[in-house]
């Protein structure tokens, strides 16, 4: 029973708690540069996710056998192998948004959230968690990109998945396409996410046990005294 | 009897300078500009100042209200924003475009940050700025003064001959395209094309007189950067070093309107004098680098944007020994 729990909260702590767009800030590069439409946000949310939980699965299958000073080139061989088979099927199956991701769907390699859950969960934990976690990590990330895209869409172009929304009413603000547009409503989310999960976040308390010094904990005793 | 030994904490000296007492005065000294701008552009130009101020008030009251924050539209600061996004809009912007900006300057730039005195840009400039590279064409379309253009809307932007039917082009346009160049009269009293309240000097320069006479602004940063952009026009002139007209950059496009309304906004210009200095130099410089080496004719608000993003850094490095103590950097 305990086991189950944890595997579910392992799953869904990369939707909200640890997102890794919204609260982790990690892979801000594709975040900001592919989400001009709702649909480059899901092609690219699904191909970090593919690539996250078939690296999290091998990474965390050889973390006994991998010596400690070279894991991160085995890791990055790792993650380059998923990466060039996501981006050869996306190639053949989905040349359209192949297209518009273009240099980011090759640049996964170096994205942030993958090498952060290898170092950080599939170095630790079994294989299974590590699918779980890769699964929940790339649906939060999936999830926040789709969420950019759409605002940035909607106000930059007046579509939502390529279906004109507001096109026809008025002009669309283009800023939301451009490259200002996507800081600043990545900023906006931001702040929002996380002020509609602070609460839950005032009673959490902090995992590492680190004591002042990381942002959780110092959270964790003002929010218990406020 | 106890009343007799009350004694409170500082400031001990008061003031009669309110918050509301300034804004009023900027509204004040903004009225000739507005009024040059209604002769020249007509009744329209009248009707945008009061969308623009109305909405702005209107966002300030709303956005307080779901913040559960005070009422602050009393200080009038909301209205003083409108005010001066209207005359950086070209007079026959649709209405609608113009409530957005208000949307953008008052809840984006102003409230989200924390309201008058947080704000990290003037709010007025960034809605202009986030205006134009959102709805470039419309923002871009001047037209010629005393023609009431017979109704921009019902003119479809859609070619480039309706644009020209209605459009004329800014002496700072005029001077990137390589046309005539109005005459520097014309250019001083405001019968120029432009946004509603940027073409006249004239009336600019009478509303900056009443606020440095009124102490709401000092001299420093007006004139210093009014000064750094005509020295850099002399010397970067069109044939070789010293042959420009620092008159015509002095009196085209923004610049009286943004150093003597923008660049002197208390929360984003620097607190020393020393920081003030280099904050008018930087404006001038950047004014003067983005009007004569990049694609676009106007520079004064990107300019003063930069600039205003320094501030901190600029008051950081000019901040003043403590007595006794030792100088920062």
């Amino acid at each position: 029973m305990a086991e189950r729990k944890k595997s579910f909260s392992v799953l869904l702590n990369g939707l909200i708690k640890e997102n890794p767009t919204f609260r982790l800030l990690l892979g801000m590069c594709p975040s900001l540069a592919v989400t001009t439409m709702a649909k480059n946000g899901l092609g690219m949310g699904a191909a970090a996710t593919f690539v996250l939980v078939g690296s999290n699965l091998v990474i965390s299958l050889i973390r006994k056998i991998v010596p400690d000073k070279v894991r991160i080139p085995a890791y990055i061989t790792v993650i380059a192998t998923f990466t060039t088979i996501v981006q050869l099927l996306m190639a053949a199956l989905l040349p359209e948004i192949n297209k518009q991701l273009g240099i980011f769907i090759p640049l996964i390699v170096v994205n942030c959230i993958i090498f952060a859950r290898a170092e950080m969960f599939a170095q630790k934990n079994g294989p299974f968690l590590s699918v779980l976690d890769g699964l929940g990590m790339g649906a939060g990330f999936t999830l926040a990109i789709t969420i950019i895209g759409s605002v940035r869409e909607i106000l930059g172009a007046g579509t939502w998945m390529g279906i004109p929304v507001t096109v026809n009413l008025f002009e669309p603000a283009i800023m939301f396409i451009l490259p200002p547009g996507g800081f600043l409503v990545m900023g906006f989310l931001v702040a929002l996410f996380n002020k509609l999960t602070n609460k839950k976040d005032r009673n959490a308390e902090c995992e590492t046990g680190c004591g002042v010094g990381c942002p959780g904990c110092s959270k964790a005793v003002n929010g218990g005294e406020a | 009897m106890e009343n007799m030994l009350y004694v409170n904490s500082s400031p001990h000296i008061r003031s009669e300078v309110t918050t509301q007492r300034l804004m009023l005065d900027v509204i004040i000294a903004l009225i000739p500009a507005a009024f040059a701008g209604i002769y020249f552009f007509g009744f329209r130009a009248a009707l945008l100042i009061a969308v623009t101020v109305i909405s702005s008030v209107g966002f300030e009251y709303l956005i307080r209200k779901v913040l559960k924050r005070n009422n602050t539209i009393g200080d009038l600061s909301a209205a003083v924003t409108g005010f001066i996004l209207a005359l950086n809009l070209p007079p026959e912007l649709p209405f609608w475009m113009a409530i957005v900006g208000s949307f953008f300057a008052i809840v984006i730039v102003k409230q989200l940050f924390g309201g008058l005195g947080y704000n990290f840009l003037n709010p007025a400039l960034a809605a202009r700025a986030f205006l134009i590279v959102s709805y470039g064409a419309r923002m871009t379309t001047w037209t010629r003064p005393f023609t009431t253009a017979a109704d921009i809307d019902s003119v479809s932007l859609a070619t480039a001959a309706d644009i020209d039917a209605v459009s004329f082009a800014t002496p700072l346009g005029a001077l990137k395209e390589g046309s005539n160049l109005p005459e520097l009269m014309d250019m001083f009293l405001g019968n120029i094309g432009g946004s509603l309240g940027e073409t006249s000097a004239l009336a600019l320069i009478i509303g900056g007189i009443y606020l440095i006479a009124r102490s709401v602004i000092s001299w420093h940063i007006p004139v210093i950067y009014i000064g750094t952009v005509g020295l850099l026009a002399w010397i970067m002139g069109p044939n070789g070093i010293f042959t420009g007209n620092p008159l015509f950059h002095i009196l085209a496009g923004g610049l009286m309107l943004g150093a003597i309304f923008m660049a002197t906004d208390y929360t984003t210009s620097p607190m020393t004098k020393k920081g003030t200095i280099i904050y008018a130099i930087g404006c001038g410089v950047l004014t003067m680098l983005f009007r004569l080496y990049t694609n676009m004719p106007e520079g004064v608000s990107y300019a003063i944007l930069l600039m205003n993003v320094s501030v901190p850094m600029i008051d950081r490095c000019t901040k003043p020994a403590r007595f006794g103590g030792k100088a920062h950097v």
